[in-house]
């Protein structure tokens, strides 16, 4: 892609050492860490699933029981690879068996050093140690082995049906019901959507455990359950074969349980995943590193399952002015891409967030927005990008909001980014209606098609309003990025860099969840993956 | 001449006075036919209006179809006797709000808030507190002149009572959003009644929301004010700023 902008080589070639800079201080920060929710991931993806008769999910049951034997800075790998060794169960019935009080892990522990010894396979600690982790990693790389068959299936049926070119159209249903999910889901298939997320209920976030089951009750969305996630990869699977076009399926990995939901995900079959600590820790008041360390391995679980995952910088431009905060976008860009690298994201599943969410009466708020919108693509230009509509300044006029949209349709087109949120007319007056969506679906029809080859005819002039707003943004991100990696990214989401919101490391939700590694910790999951992604 | 509006009969205006023109559009859970175009149509006489018009409608999905229509209201109102009810409320804007405290109020408005007892839901408490707020309205963390403390759900009265005593709070709000057998009345009671035995109640404005909650409600229960649904953390605001001005005003009491 030429660059119309104009931009300056040096300066991005700065934000990026920048960037590395404080991923490499973060990755530092958190490593010699693990949390509950990691570990309940790991257990899912050996198997376990189900809830107990007090709608605990057996996922939580294992672990908290290790965790409050105070034995969780090992893995809980190695207590269930232990307990399969000992009993010859398979991890979902080790979790029943824990569940319903017959098992005790953490005590297994030394009678198997014992029986080992016995039997001189491994006559010391280490080798009953090593016997352990080649039990439970054997049972993990076959159980990756049957995900990627499920996604190699998936990605062969998504070329054999097709799907639209960029810019895929992603919408959302927030019903509460996941069955009225399938309705308005079929019907934004039909008017065109390319992405159907469910937005998930606003608790969900705050819960630090997944609900088990399909669920019909929710407030302002429906609950992400494993069971939720099939109804819908179903419902849309068949809609897909039947109209020869493949639809995408999205969720959240976000909140509490970041990792436990790309695992469910990948299993599922869902193609992208929001996948963004920030917006739990600015706007859910989630401990800092709690977000962290769940999202580096609920990254990582993404990119090796190839789920594209959606980063939220638009949310800051909903909080703080977009103009005033638009440097602190392009600087989150720059970090949340190098987080995504390390994680093993490959670039063409990074979807980085932006939004147009200038004020209607900003006078040439669209050239600035178009500036904005052209700058996200040239600095990230094999990156998809998730674009937002406007919401914050949305107030209710329906009729204003769709003629916004209808600005936002023609720069999402002519910047030509990779998946767009379609605006939809009643944004902030309820959750949108299903002919709601449908008629924000028919506005990017017409101006995707009435301006498709608008970006190829453009150059902005040199030194115009768009080439000086980008560069001022750029050069923003800069002198932003260059102080964060001076004093932290932890240090700078205290000193509310970020949608003006302040977090400290020490403070909020989930920090009990947090634990210390010990030397011998064991995570086949992770280091299966590694092995792969950078082999 | 323009004819005069006949304040007694008032009735939509679109084109002329009178014609009580109105705009609608639905969708309806059957397939796109002819038979749907005759279900709306006959829906909307059954609504009362005149002359119905589908202007446009389309298939949303299978056994789904959507209509945009016009008709004519046949029904009027008497305006005269609703102007002087006093119907409007005054809400102050952010900004508005921001001006009033720095002016009547003059240093920040310490509130701590929770959803409490069993109540797992933070939406509420979240959407007035936390800066993201609700409908694009900011949570009162992103006003100047409020410092918050959301302590989040499930929190028993006495760990709320005690933060409020801790950080001095001006406001404890507490939302509620599980309300089967009442539950929520036997919360919002032992809140209050926890505070007056820490002799707490006159420096301290009590208010509680939730869907469930009506100011009637908590008035009775002993709290300053109660909040439903379709609130906005500026009308919290403007409550909380408008009640703290009052007080500093007021003699204090002997």
């Amino acid at each position: 892609m030429k660059s119309k902008l104009d931009l300056d080589h040096g300066v991005v070639a700065a934000c990026r050492q920048a960037a590395r800079q404080i991923t490499d201080d973060v990755i530092k920060r958190i490593d010699g860490h693990t949390t509950v929710s990691v570990e309940r991931s790991v257990t899912r993806l050996l198997g376990v699933d189900g809830a107990n008769d007090l709608d605990v999910p057996l996922p939580n049951v294992l672990v908290d029981h290790v965790h409050d034997g105070g034995g969780l800075g090992r893995g809980i790998a190695h207590w269930l690879g232990n307990a399969m060794l000992h009993t010859g169960r398979t991890p979902q019935q080790i979790a029943e068996a824990v569940s319903a009080g017959e098992l005790d892990l953490l005590s297994l522990a030394s009678s198997l050093e014992g029986e080992h010894a016995d039997e001189g396979a491994a006559s010391n600690g280490l080798g009953a140690v090593t016997a352990i982790q080649e039990r439970v990693a054997s049972e993990c790389a076959q159980r990756l082995q049957g995900i990627n068959a499920r996604f190699d299936e998936r990605r062969a049926m998504r070329e054999r049906l097709g799907e639209t070119p960029t810019p895929l159209r992603y919408v959302l249903t927030a019903t509460g019901d996941v069955y009225e999910d399938v309705v308005h889901a079929k019907a934004v298939a039909q008017a065109g959507g390319d992405i159907v997320a469910v937005i998930r209920s606003t608790a969900q976030s705050l819960l630090d455990y997944v609900p088990y089951g399909p669920t019909t009750e929710g407030y302002g969305g429906t609950f992400a359950t494993q069971a939720n996630f099939r109804i819908m990869r179903e419902a849309m699977d068949e809609w897909s074969e039947q109209h020869g076009r493949y639809v995408r399926l999205s969720s959240f990995c976000s909140g509490l349980c970041m990792s436990e939901i790309a695992a469910m995900g990948a299993w599922e079959g869902f193609d992208n995943m929001v996948n963004d600590a920030l917006y739990g820790i600015l706007y859910r008041d989630i401990n800092i590193v709690r977000g962290l360390i769940d999202q580096r391995i609920s990254r990582m679980i993404n990119g090796y399952f190839g789920v594209t995952i959606n980063t939220g910088e638009d949310n800051y431009l909903r909080t703080a002015d977009a103009l005033e905060a638009a440097p602190s976008v392009t600087a989150s860009q720059f970090v949340n891409y190098e987080l995504a690298c390390a994680s093993g994201v490959p670039d063409a599943q990074i979807a980085l967030g932006d939004a147009f969410e200038i004020d209607v009466p900003v006078k040439n708020g669209l050239l600035y927005e178009w500036a904005q919108a052209q700058l996200t693509r040239e600095l990230f230009p094999d990156c998809p990008v998730k674009y937002m509509p406007p919401t914050r300044h949305m107030d209710g006029n329906l009729f204003r909001t769709h003629a916004a949209d209808t600005l936002f349709n023609l720069v999402t087109i002519a910047t030509g980014q990779g998946i767009q949120t379609i605006g939809v007319p009643t944004e902030g007056i309820f959750t949108p209606h299903i002919h709601d969506r449908v008629l924000g679906l028919q506005n990017v029809d017409y101006v995707f098609n009435a301006a498709h080859d608008l970006g190829e005819e453009i150059e902005f002039k040199r030194g115009g309003i768009v080439q000086t707003h980008a560069q001022k943004v750029l050069a923003g991100a800069h002198e932003l990025l260059e102080r964060i990696a001076q004093t932290g990214l932890l240090e700078a989401i205290a000193d509310a860099t970020f949608g003006d919101v302040s977090r400290k490391e020490d403070e909020g939700r989930g920090m009990e969840g947090i634990v210390e590694t010990d030397e011998d910790y064991f995570n086949p999951l992770t280091d299966l993956m590694r092995e792969s992604t950078y082999a | 001449m323009l004819r005069a509006v006949d304040l007694k009969a008032v009735r939509p205006y679109a084109d002329h006075l009178d014609d009580g023109l109105v705009q609608l559009s639905f969708t309806l859970p059957v397939s796109y036919s002819l038979a749907a175009r005759k279900a709306a149509l006959e829906l909307a006489a059954k609504m009362g209006f005149e002359e119905p018009e589908v202007v446009h409608y389309e298939q949303l999905t299978d056994g789904y179809t959507y209509f945009v229509m016009y008709g004519r209201c046949a029904q009027t109102i008497d305006f005269t006797t609703l102007q002087e009810t006093g119907f409007d409320i005054e809400y102050l804007g952010e900004d508005e709000i921001e001006r009033f405290a720095a002016e009547h109020v003059g240093r920040p408005i310490v509130v701590v808030g929770a959803s409490t007892g069993s109540d797992t839901h933070s939406v509420g408490i979240d959407a007035m507190l936390n800066l993201k707020g609700y409908h694009g309205h900011h949570g009162l963390e992103g006003y100047r002149s409020f410092k918050t403390y959301n302590l989040g759900s499930q929190v028993p009265n006495g760990v709320l009572l005690a933060k409020a005593i801790e950080v001095g709070a001006d406001a404890i709000l507490v939302s509620q959003t599980v309300t089967q057998q009442n539950l929520h009345v036997h919360n919002l009671t032992e809140l209050v009644e926890m505070v007056e035995a820490e002799g707490k109640r006159r420096e301290m404005i009590l208010a509680c929301g939730g869907p469930r909650v009506t100011n009637e409600l908590a008035k009775e229960l002993g709290y300053d004010a109660g909040f439903s649904k379709g609130t906005y953390p500026n009308h919290l605001a403007t409550f909380l700023v408008r009640e703290l001005a009052a007080r500093s005003s007021a003699p204090a009491p002997a």
